[in-house]
């Protein structure tokens, strides 16, 4: 099952503009994800983890070489083949949540559905049934302002998976919450991975989240330095 | 989505409240400033029409010529012809002669010397004649302040502060010394019946207010007058309807020549008021554009700032999958949707305001004390409500309010998604 690559990268590069110069974040990356791992990112700030997310989560593209997510060339897409991939395909689950303030916790993990054009009761199933997921059905008419941090990212992660996307892309989930609120948070999304076998792709540079990776891919100077599988 | 997008507006308040007063208040301004604008304005207008213009004028050619001496020797003879004429031809137009007529005004003591003298500018009318309207139209009754308005021959009206500086009462006997049709002096010695306040600097500072007949006699005017002047039905001048009578007159007059003949003058050709016709009605759109135009500064502004303060939000549902432009329509919709609320409790507060300003008006007598222009300030400015006051608020409101959102929103719309992604995690 893990070899059926859901992500693909040949000779990825992404190069930035920077003064009267450029910049390479990312030089000739080759990558193969298959469907159901649970890999991150490895590296230091500035190593390119986030600019290889961006551009695997269709928030990019790639300056040179391919980059191929669930089978469709990301520096081929219009932005709104983009769009339509994001929407369907890929979860994101953000270093600090960022959740519709002011919504409640239902309309939060609803959103995704809405976009979707899902129905009224088909919506409220599969809400409530994220929702059962990370253990929040008793907090759907609070607001994010009203929930801990960790509580913020449970409703994240909800947001994340209530579509059962192919592919969850998370940027430093645990780098705002305390140690137990992160292995809460990382044993969720574990078991999301074991039991709906989501593909689960992390950046991060956290030993906690580090912990729990079933693929390291380390990453320096936007090059891949080391891929570890347990 | 519709509903999710109003819950989010209705609960986000500098979404939706903050804009909606800056929408409300500046709707508000604009029904206001219209509506006194006009009311300035046509007040003006009207109160120059009433004691002086008329909507149209009927004089003789030389007359017109020398309007603003009142030259009486050039007055319009056979004036019952001409006025059976105009009214036959114009049945809609309320016609009335008037004598305008300057002259000394000397009271008496009790031996028939001279007590007191003064200048005084006089308009002869028909006070007297069943269903004349002049003295409604001069609001004589309402503007009386001491005795009665003129019941008999020989009786006359003088401004209060006038009877004041010569120290006549009501009852007191006065002699008019001025100057006949012919160019001979006249005498006529009148009785006061009564003093007014007009309400206007220059007409209080010495004017006398008198029956025609009695002046036709006092001036030697036998069926003369100096005016015919023509007041509009529905009682506001208008610029079209003139425009029509006096093509209309042209062809009533044909054929009269020389400098008797009589000629009609529109209101706009006196007194230099063409310029607060044009200004009276192109001031709604004038007031609208400029507002539009500070609003839409104002709530592009406030757009860029609620945008930036939006990043995180429209980054997210970017990220989760929604099309940019549906973000960017979202946005217009909500503007819209404020635009709409704002501009209706604008409008409500604008009108509110002008009802009161139309009711109570607004005492401006101490700058126009010294006003010496044609054109008749009023001491009491007071708006004036129109049809358009209710719904001239949704330009500005709504169009600037969208202008004000799309021209923001295009900055988020053009950003790259990975850069508002950027943001969004910063």
């Amino acid at each position: 099952m893990e070899n059926i690559p859901v992500i693909k990268t040949e000779r990825l590069t992404k190069i930035f503009p920077m003064g009267k110069g450029e910049f390479s974040a990312l030089k000739g990356i080759d990558l193969k994800l298959g469907t159901g791992e649970f890999a991150g990112l490895i590296g230091p700030s500035g190593s390119g983890k986030t600019t290889l997310l961006n551009i695997l989560g269709s928030l990019d593209s790639p300056s040179d070489g391919k980059a191929l997510v669930l089978g469709q060339s990301i520096g081929k897409l219009t932005a709104k083949e983009a769009a339509k991939l994001r929407k369907e395909k890929i979860g994101f689950i953000f270093q600090s949540y960022n959740l519709l303030q002011v919504h409640t916790v239902y309309e939060n993990v609803e959103f995704p559905l809405l976009l979707l054009n899902y129905s009224a009761n088909e919506r409220k199933k599969l809400v409530m049934g994220a929702l059962e997921w990370v253990g929040l059905t008793d907090k759907i008419k609070q607001k994010p302002p009203q929930l801990s941090g960790g509580e913020c990212q449970r409703v994240a992660i909800a947001r994340a998976m209530v579509k059962t996307p192919s592919i969850v892309l998370a940027d430093e989930p645990t780098a705002n919450l305390d140690a137990v609120n992160s292995h809460n948070i990382l044993q969720t999304m574990a078991r999301m991975n074991e039991e709906l076998k989501t593909t689960f792709l992390f950046a991060t540079h956290d030993d906690k989240v580090i912990g729990y990776l079933k693929r390291k891919i380390y990453l320096k100077d936007g090059m891949i330095d080391k891929d570890v599988t347990n | 989505m519709i509903r999710f997008l109003l819950k989010g507006l209705i609960r986000d308040k500098s979404r939706s409240l903050l804009p909606l007063i800056v929408v409300a208040i500046g709707v508000t301004l604009v029904v206001f400033a219209r509506g006194y604008i006009n009311g300035i304005m046509v007040d003006m207008i009207e109160q120059t029409a009433r004691f002086n213009t008329g909507h149209v004028k009927v004089t003789t050619k030389a007359y017109a010529d020398n309007i603003n001496q009142a030259p009486n020797d050039l007055a319009i003879l056979d004036a019952s012809n001409l006025i059976l004429k105009l009214e036959d031809t114009f049945p809609d137009i309320d016609w009335a002669c008037r004598i305008k007529f300057g002259g000394l005004i000397d009271v008496p003591d009790e031996q028939g010397e001279t007590k007191s003298q003064g200048p005084a500018m006089g308009i002869g009318l028909d006070l007297f004649s069943t269903g004349s309207k002049e003295a409604l139209r001069l609001n004589l009754a309402k503007s009386l302040v001491r005795g009665n308005l003129p019941t008999k021959e020989g009786e006359i009206l003088l401004s209060e502060d006038f009877s004041q500086k010569l120290g006549v009462n009501s009852g007191d006997m006065v002699t008019l010394i001025g100057s006949t049709m012919g160019g001979s002096m006249a005498f006529y010695n009148f009785s006061v019946a009564g003093t007014v306040r007009f309400g206007n600097t220059g007409l209080d500072r010495g004017t006398v207010i008198a029956d025609i007949r009695d002046i036709q006699l006092a001036l030697d005017m036998t069926d003369a007058v100096g005016e015919i002047i023509g007041f509009f039905p529905g009682g506001y001048y208008n610029d079209e309807l003139a425009e029509i009578v006096m093509a209309k007159s042209e062809k009533l007059f044909v054929g009269e020549t020389g400098e008797y003949s009589p000629v009609m003058l529109r209101l706009r050709d006196q007194e230099g008021l063409s310029l607060y016709v044009d200004l009276t009605k192109s001031m709604g759109t004038i007031i609208t554009f400029i507002f539009m135009l500070a609003m839409s500064l104002v709530l592009w502004n406030a757009g860029l700032l609620g945008g930036l303060r939006r990043y995180g939000e429209i980054g997210v549902r970017i990220a989760i999958g929604e099309e940019k432009g549906h973000v960017y329509r979202s946005m217009v919709l909500e503007s819209v949707m404020v635009g709409v609320a704002g501009t209706i409790i604008g409008t409500s507060t604008g009108l509110f305001l002008s009802w009161l300003m139309q009711t109570y008006g607004l005492d401006i007598s101490e700058f126009t004390k010294n006003a010496t222009t044609g054109i008749m300030m009023p001491n009491l400015v007071r708006s004036r409500i129109t049809p358009p006051d209710f719904y001239i608020g949704f330009i500005p409101g709504v169009v600037s309010t969208v202008i004000g959102t799309m021209l923001s929103g295009i900055g988020i719309y053009k950003r790259k998604t990975a850069q508002l992604f950027k943001e969004l995690e910063a």
